[in-house]
């Protein structure tokens, strides 16, 4: 029997999914006996005219990590969805725009203006900005150009599947592999390979945590010294395990810093930034206005702190902003 | 005219492209390295809280995530005034060493090193790390394997994560270190010590001991004179960590030694319409063009500028090597751009002297790692080492510490000029009489590859060999030939 074809790519990528990847090392052996690696560019020949030249369906299954930036970027998604069986969206910034979506809250007028003008090192007298055509030397230059906003992969294309964390560990992205390869396939749509809980039933500091969590103040983080045996909620620190799925084991709880929620919301929520903002209103003791006051004065950016990896995958999506052209 | 297109550019992660300009004769009339991408992180780290900066910034690059996470973490120290403990600063440069050491060496085993180890015009399926292993033995390769795991391994201990860290704060770092940690980590730094000296025995075997590659090293195709610019400790010896900006001039002078508050008098930007990266340069020499020369400001980073910059290492046995690379070079500073290679292995040699140091000293545990802040936060600014070359972090922000300017220059950026320049020439110099063969183009790639660039700033380069596509248009815009290169 033909083994399944497997696709890896990349869009607007930090790496760091491609690491972990890699540091499943050993595995890697065991997954080549399995599978046929048919296009991955980090690593092998890049070839997309013989992805064009596949016929429609025949990869089993693509990969692809990081979000949808620049135009070259959509083309090369929109192939791999029509020569693919399954799509799974890898990591935070493809399946929500991760980090990187934060810039969804800015138009490219307002970057190209900080990056190319306004920062106090450039000397850019003539204003200069990156084009899509340049001529020099007869030659004309091409670059791709940067879309409107970040998109998460499935805001471009079907997505069918999605492996959460920034970036997955190397266990969630092996048993998100041996699902994809066991021919039983979970429904459409279906997070794979993380928990099916909230982070805190991973946490070796749930034990400590009260039924009913509730904070009179909020402290960020480099305003306390953290007490390793106790929940951080617990604590006055915003830790979004509660509102996050788990399956990275809790490693910034056992290095004594908070969730920020990089695998992403629990099944049926489709908005994350609104359920861990809901999730913080719960549990923050509000007597009167003063205090309400008082702890929103300590949380001065709620976006970065609940949106950090779903901005661009948002109902809110960003600020509305027209690009003048 | 033809225009040959090489892209992407493999072992190169931020999705480059090399241009390739061809007179009526087929000879290389010009080079050019694109990069075709902009993600942004200066414009959306305003409004964001500085504190979250360090796990913000790392996520600029998920390779050398440590680099960045650093860096922003010392912007915070400055920016909140306050001075960590003294156990906070040791375990940070301790872990940011153990980083160091290990991208060096997926650099010198996986990516750059196979161009010298297995040889340049070698048969692309051996000119990888199976290559290397086919050089060197199996035992090597799994020794390689097995330290690099161990490195990662003790980082995501000390800083909970190795990709995306979450070590830094203001003022101290996450968690102390306890003394069965320690005990661990000195064993490392003494397996990490002979591992970096056996690295450079293997160098001096494979490369050294060929007079064809010492002369390639040396050959006018890769060789530009540039201003290098590194960080360096009270005594002008290297550090990754800390220190004063130093740079010398082409002839080896010092131009200037200055604090990184000061950077922006000495550092300026130019911008270029076919490229989304911007090329620093010295602000008080001028952007003079793509040139070399005492009159240009062209500078260069990473390791080679680090020990040109510098007055040598600060450690004995990595002191030792570098003198006889200078020795054996020529003398300072050496403008070859493959010594790169040379000078990665000895700062490897560092890393692992340093780190031995610091997992020996007995404040490492000290359970004292906070400074709470107390002060009213307005400006930031900070500098590390990165791999790659010097990295700069500049913060402003409001009286509640939140990010309201933010400006960053990267590692690979300074050193994207000289990139520039190599790339034109090693094409320009390789690329004659229109025949494009495998060997040729790998000769152009090795001009970058040196510099182990890191665009988007991100290399991950895999073990493999670098594959091409070749576009070949004619003067009407049509494609005549297209070229591949390809996996066995």
């Amino acid at each position: 029997m033909e083994k399944p074809k497997i696709a890896m790519y990349w869009c607007s990528s930090c790496g760091g999914c491609e690491e972990a990847t890699v540091d499943i090392a050993e595995k890697i052996l065991e997954l080549a006996d399995l599978v046929d690696i048919v296009f991955w560019p980090v690593a092998l020949d890049y070839k997309e005219k013989d992805v064009e030249n596949l016929p429609d369906g025949s990869i089993t299954v693509s990969l692809i990590n990081g979000g949808v930036r620049m135009t070259d970027h959509e083309h090369m998604v929109k192939l791999l969805r029509k020569k693919s069986k399954i799509i799974v969206a890898y990591g935070a910034c493809s399946s929500w725009g991760g980090v990187p979506g934060l810039l969804n809250l800015y138009g490219q007028e307002e970057l190209f203006s900080r990056v190319y003008s306004e920062v106090p090192t450039v000397e850019n007298p003539e204003q200069v900005t990156p084009s899509r055509s340049t001529k020099v030397d007869d030659v004309e230059l091409m670059l791709p150009e940067v879309l409107p906003r970040l998109l998460p992969l499935d805001r471009v294309v079907g997505v069918d599947y999605y492996v959460p964390g920034c970036p997955p560990t190397a266990e969630v992205t092996w048993r998100a592999l041996e699902v994809l390869l066991s021919g039983k396939a979970p429904p459409q749509g279906s997070v794979i390979g993380a928990s099916e809980k909230a982070l805190c039933d991973e946490c070796p500091l749930n034990g400590t945590k009260p039924d009913r969590v509730l904070v009179q103040d909020l402290k960020r983080p480099h305003q306390v010294i953290v007490d390793p045996e106790k929940c951080l909620l617990t604590q006055g620190l915003l830790c979004l395990g509660p509102a996050t799925r788990g399956g990275c084991q809790a490693l910034c709880v056992k290095a004594r810093m908070p969730c920020t929620g990089c695998f992403g919301p629990l099944d049926m929520v489709s908005d994350y930034g609104a359920k861990a903002a809901s999730f913080f209103a719960s549990i923050v003791d509000f007597q009167d206005e003063e205090s309400i006051e008082r702890v929103m004065d300590r949380l001065p950016d709620p976006v970065g702190t609940f949106y950090r990896y779903t901005l661009a995958s948002s109902a809110l999506g960003g600020r509305a902003r027209a690009n003048r052209k | 005219m033809r225009e040959v297109v090489i892209d992407p550019i493999t072992r190169l992660e931020g999705h480059g492209k090399i241009v390739v300009v061809l007179d009526d004769a087929g000879n290389c009339k010009k080079g050019y390295l694109q990069i075709p991408e902009i993600r942004g992180f200066e414009k959306f780290a305003e409004g964001r809280h500085a504190e979250d900066m360090p796990q913000i910034t790392s996520r600029i690059c998920g390779v050398c995530a440590f680099a960045h996470h650093i860096a922003s973490t010392k912007a915070l120290d400055d920016l909140f005034k306050v001075e960590p403990p003294i156990a906070a600063k040791k375990v940070r440069e301790m872990a940011y060493n153990i980083f160091m050491l290990e991208d060096h060496a997926l650099h010198v085993y996986f990516l750059g090193g196979p161009d010298f180890i297995v040889g340049p015009t070698a048969p692309k399926a051996e000119r990888n790390i199976l290559g290397v292993v086919g050089r060197v033995g199996k035992e090597v390769g799994l020794r390689v394997i097995e330290m690099r795991k161990k490195l990662r391994k003790t980082n995501e201990m000390i800083a909970g994560r190795t990709i995306h860290p979450v070590l830094g704060l203001p003022g101290g770092i996450s968690r102390p270190i306890t003394s069965e940690e320690a005990q661990e980590i000195r064993k490392l730094g003494d397996e990490s010590l002979e591992f970096a000296l056996f690295t450079l025995r293997v160098f001096k075997d494979i490369v050294l001991s060929k007079k064809e590659y010492v002369d390639l090293i040396a050959s006018d195709a890769y060789t530009h004179k540039t201003y290098y610019m590194g960080l360096v400790d009270e005594k002008n010896k290297v550090n990754f960590y800390d220190g004063k900006i130093r740079i010398v001039s082409p002839s080896g002078n010092e131009f200037a030694k200055f604090d990184v508050h000061d950077y922006s008098e000495q550092v300026a930007e130019h911008v270029e319409p076919w490229t989304y990266v911007k090329f620093p340069f010295l602000k008080k020499v001028g952007w003079k063009g793509f040139v070399d020369g005492e009159d240009s400001g062209i500078m260069s980073v990473a390791p080679l500028a680090r020990l040109n910059a510098s007055d040598g290492m600060a450690t004995p046995v990595a002191q030792d090597a570098c003198r006889e690379m200078f020795e054996t070079l020529g003398g300072k500073p050496v403008h070859h751009t493959l010594a790169n290679h040379w000078a990665r292995i000895i700062e490897m040699i560092y890393a692992a002297e340093r780190l031995r140091d610091l997992a020996n000293d007995p404040q490492i545990t000290d359970p004292n790692i906070r400074s709470l802040p107390t002060a009213i936060p307005d400006v930031g600014i900070s500098v590390v080492e990165a791999p790659r070359g010097t990295l700069i972090h500049h913060y402003e922000t409001d009286g509640r510490g939140v990010i309201k300017k933010a400006n960053l220059l990267v590692a690979t950026q300074h050193n994207s000029a000289r990139i520039a320049l190599s790339v034109d020439k090693a094409a320009r110099s390789f690329i004659r009489g229109g025949n494009i063969d495998d060997g040729m183009l790998n000769m152009v790639e090795m001009a970058f590859r040196a510099y182990d660039p890191c665009h988007s700033c991100a290399t991950h380069m895999l073990p493999g060999s670098t594959p091409f596509l070749i576009y070949v248009y004619g003067e009407n815009g049509t494609l005549i030939e297209t070229v591949k290169r390809k996996l066995p």
